[in-house]
């Protein structure tokens, strides 16, 4: 490591550090300095707007502006003529192997369903194991740990462990040295498209990454709200001679019902977005493509801005339901309080 | 899997009875799927740990188990050539560069914004602040394209603004600010809504500013709530992997860990005992900040998440 370009660097470090705190305290001061010497009955009108100004400014600069510049250059080509669905045609035509469909069959059905089971499943699952045994702590910090690793690193984590070799070379990798163990031949994970070039297999292995990665964050959530079912409503229901497992789908599942459906919808949104895990492992060959991988190539392979404005789209509207939901939702609270 | 009760125990106390035997033998099931759950998910990042420890040489020959037994043949030679033949020391200084200010401008205007959501009032307040929930659900893909053109034609990537003498990640930062603000916002002023109003009140009547109540009051409040999200947001720029490769990917000298990994993945065919170093490498920071802090980041992504 040349540590010689990290000393030059330090007065770099110094103007982050302090810098960047003191133009933001700095502003807010200064702002207020200036509302202070408005007449009185103006200042109720000024003040708000210079504490959300900032935050507003840059929400609409960076988020909202841009989402619907991106809306408009979806239907338009890339020298800003408009040109209608063309976009959406190109890439939407091809049913049902070419252009973006098997990047939406991924994202939709692969990532989108299965992933959400899987994820809710081993989360309902730990939280309802764990919360019966003494080292609970130590196990959910075990299982949440992948949570603060990025994707990428397990990414890597992940390739060493579907890492293949021919038949006959020794396999390093774990799975495939159990595989072979059980006298099977290795298995390329990755690239392997079973059943019959549908790519199910390999797609299953990406989701296992994700799926390893995020139970945690269900884990932790779920196990929250097991935890806030009262303790008498299990006793009564034992005390009435219901077993463990007549308990869990009677009383502990549908009272869990809001709170996984509240994950659910967190994981819709992680699970339309993901780009990390097919990038680093795959980069979307072997028919393992998805929506955002898809959109990133065409940004920077192809050079295709239309036709990424559209596949971005796709992914909104994919969203939206979610979008909904959350702001139904949101609704409902802010009427109950 | 049943755990009885205490008073049901004692109820079945003859030993060796059927019911006890029952019990002990749903007890040793419920242990044995807990501890081998968890030995599941940890398998993975110890098979990778044990190799980053290996020699080159045995990393492709044999199994990571294989250097559990003796003769135990451990080594930081992987780590040394890592730090000598890739730019993850670089990379690990980027990625402070662009967590630290990522995570101060964010958070810092959200609790601006926040104290205003809670405790001013001002036209389309309560739409503005529906906007910004509404937000929290957008791919950020939707706005890749116009930001970047936008970067391009003023000069904010790296190259120009190195030379303007500015930090080359300044379109980084308010691109990350931009895209943690909704969900910064949304937890604050949520957290700051709860403080009870007598506090403002009494502050008024002492003749506090606005500043004094933010500063003095609100903030030494908010402490859990301020240290969860920025943990949250600071693991969550350390980690990102798009956003950057999207800003600052083209630029090697520029770029975070994350981005650099991906690269020596992609890159790497033969060498690869240096990316597992390098995975480790890249996790040391989030695995300490997680460690240490566990607590507030569990706690902000139950507020962050659990309705209400």
């Amino acid at each position: 490591m040349d540590f010689n370009v990290l000393l030059q660097d330090i007065p770099t470090l110094l103007l982050v550090i302090f810098g960047v705190p003191a133009v933001l305290v700095g502003y807010i001061v200064g702002a207020e300095f200036l509302v202070r010497r408005l007449p009185d009955k103006n200042r109720p009108q000024v003040r708000p707007w210079i504490w959300v100004g900032p935050a507003l400014a840059m929400v609409a600069g960076i988020l909202f502006i841009p989402a619907i510049a991106t809306f408009v250059q979806s239907f338009q080509d890339n020298h800003g003529n408009f040109v209608g669905f063309q976009n959406y045609a190109t890439q939407l035509g091809g049913f049902p192997s070419g252009g973006v469909w098997i990047a939406i069959r991924n994202s939709i059905i692969i990532w989108l369903v299965i992933y959400m089971i899987l994820v809710l499943t081993f989360g309902l699952t730990m939280a309802v194991l764990f919360d019966r045994v003494q080292y609970e702590t130590v196990v959910k910090s075990l299982i949440f740990m992948p949570m603060a690793i990025s994707s990428v690193a397990s990414g890597v984590i992940w390739k060493f462990m579907y890492w293949y070799q021919p038949v006959g070379a020794p396999q390093t990798g774990t799975l495939n040295a159990v595989v072979t163990f059980f006298h099977h031949d290795p298995v390329a994970w990755l690239q392997d498209q079973w059943p019959n070039g549908l790519a199910i297999l390999n797609n299953l292995a990406l989701i296992t990454v994700a799926t390893w990665g995020l139970t945690g964050f269900s884990m932790v959530i779920l196990s929250a709200a097991l935890k806030g079912i009262p303790g008498d409503l299990l006793e009564a229901a034992r005390v009435d001679g219901a077993g463990e497992i007549t308990i869990f789908r009677r009383v502990i599942f549908p009272l869990m019902m809001p709170t996984v459906v509240v994950v659910g919808t967190t994981l819709v949104i992680f699970a339309i977005k993901v780009f990390d895990v097919p990038y680093v492992m795959t980069n979307g060959n072997f028919n393992t493509d998805v929506l955002a991988l898809r959109m990133y190539n065409l940004l920077y392979l192809s050079h295709n801005n239309a036709a990424a404005a559209a596949v971005a789209i796709v992914l909104l509207i994919a969203v939206v339901p979610v979008l909904i939901f959350n702001l139904r939702q949101f609704r409902a609270v802010e009427a109950r309080r | 899997m049943s755990v009885a009760t205490a008073g049901r125990l004692e109820s079945t106390a003859a030993a060796w009875s059927l019911p006890w035997l029952a019990q002990r033998l749903q007890r040793s099931l419920l242990h044995i799927a807990v501890i081998g759950l968890t030995l599941v998910w940890i398998i993975p990042t110890l098979g990778l740990l044990a190799s980053s420890f290996r020699p080159a040489a045995q990393i492709i020959t044999t199994g990571w188990w294989t250097a559990l037994s003796p003769p135990l043949q451990f080594t930081i030679q992987n780590y040394q050539d890592m730090l000598n033949q890739s730019n993850m020391g670089t990379a690990i200084f980027n990625s402070f560069m662009v967590s630290i200010p990522s995570t101060v401008i964010p958070v810092t205007i959200a609790a601006f914004a926040a104290f205003a959501f809670a405790w001013m009032k001002f036209p389309f307040r309560d739409w503005i602040f529906l906007a910004f929930v509404g937000l929290l659900a957008v791919p950020l893909q939707l706005t890749f394209v116009p930001v970047l053109t936008f970067f391009v034609a003023h000069g904010i990537v790296p190259d120009n603004l190195t030379s303007i003498g500015l930090p080359p990640w300044v379109g980084l930062w308010l691109a990350h600010a931009g895209y943690g603000l909704p969900f910064s916002t949304y937890l604050l002023a949520n957290f700051f809504r709860q403080l009870p109003s007598d506090l403002f009140e009494s502050a008024e009547i002492d003749g506090a500013g606005t500043l004094t109540v933010f500063f003095r009051i609100v903030l030494p409040l908010s402490v859990p709530a301020l240290a969860s999200l920025i943990i949250f947001q600071f693991l969550w720029v350390w980690n990102d992997l798009l956003v950057a490769l999207i800003y600052v990917g083209g630029s090697a000298d520029v770029a975070p860990l994350t981005v650099n990994l991906a690269n020596l993945t992609n890159s790497l065919g033969q060498g690869y005992e240096l990316l597992t170093a390098a995975a480790f490498f890249s996790m040391v920071v989030p695995l300490a900040v997680f460690l240490s802090l566990q607590r507030y980041f569990v706690r902000g992504i139950l507020a962050g998440s659990v309705k209400g």
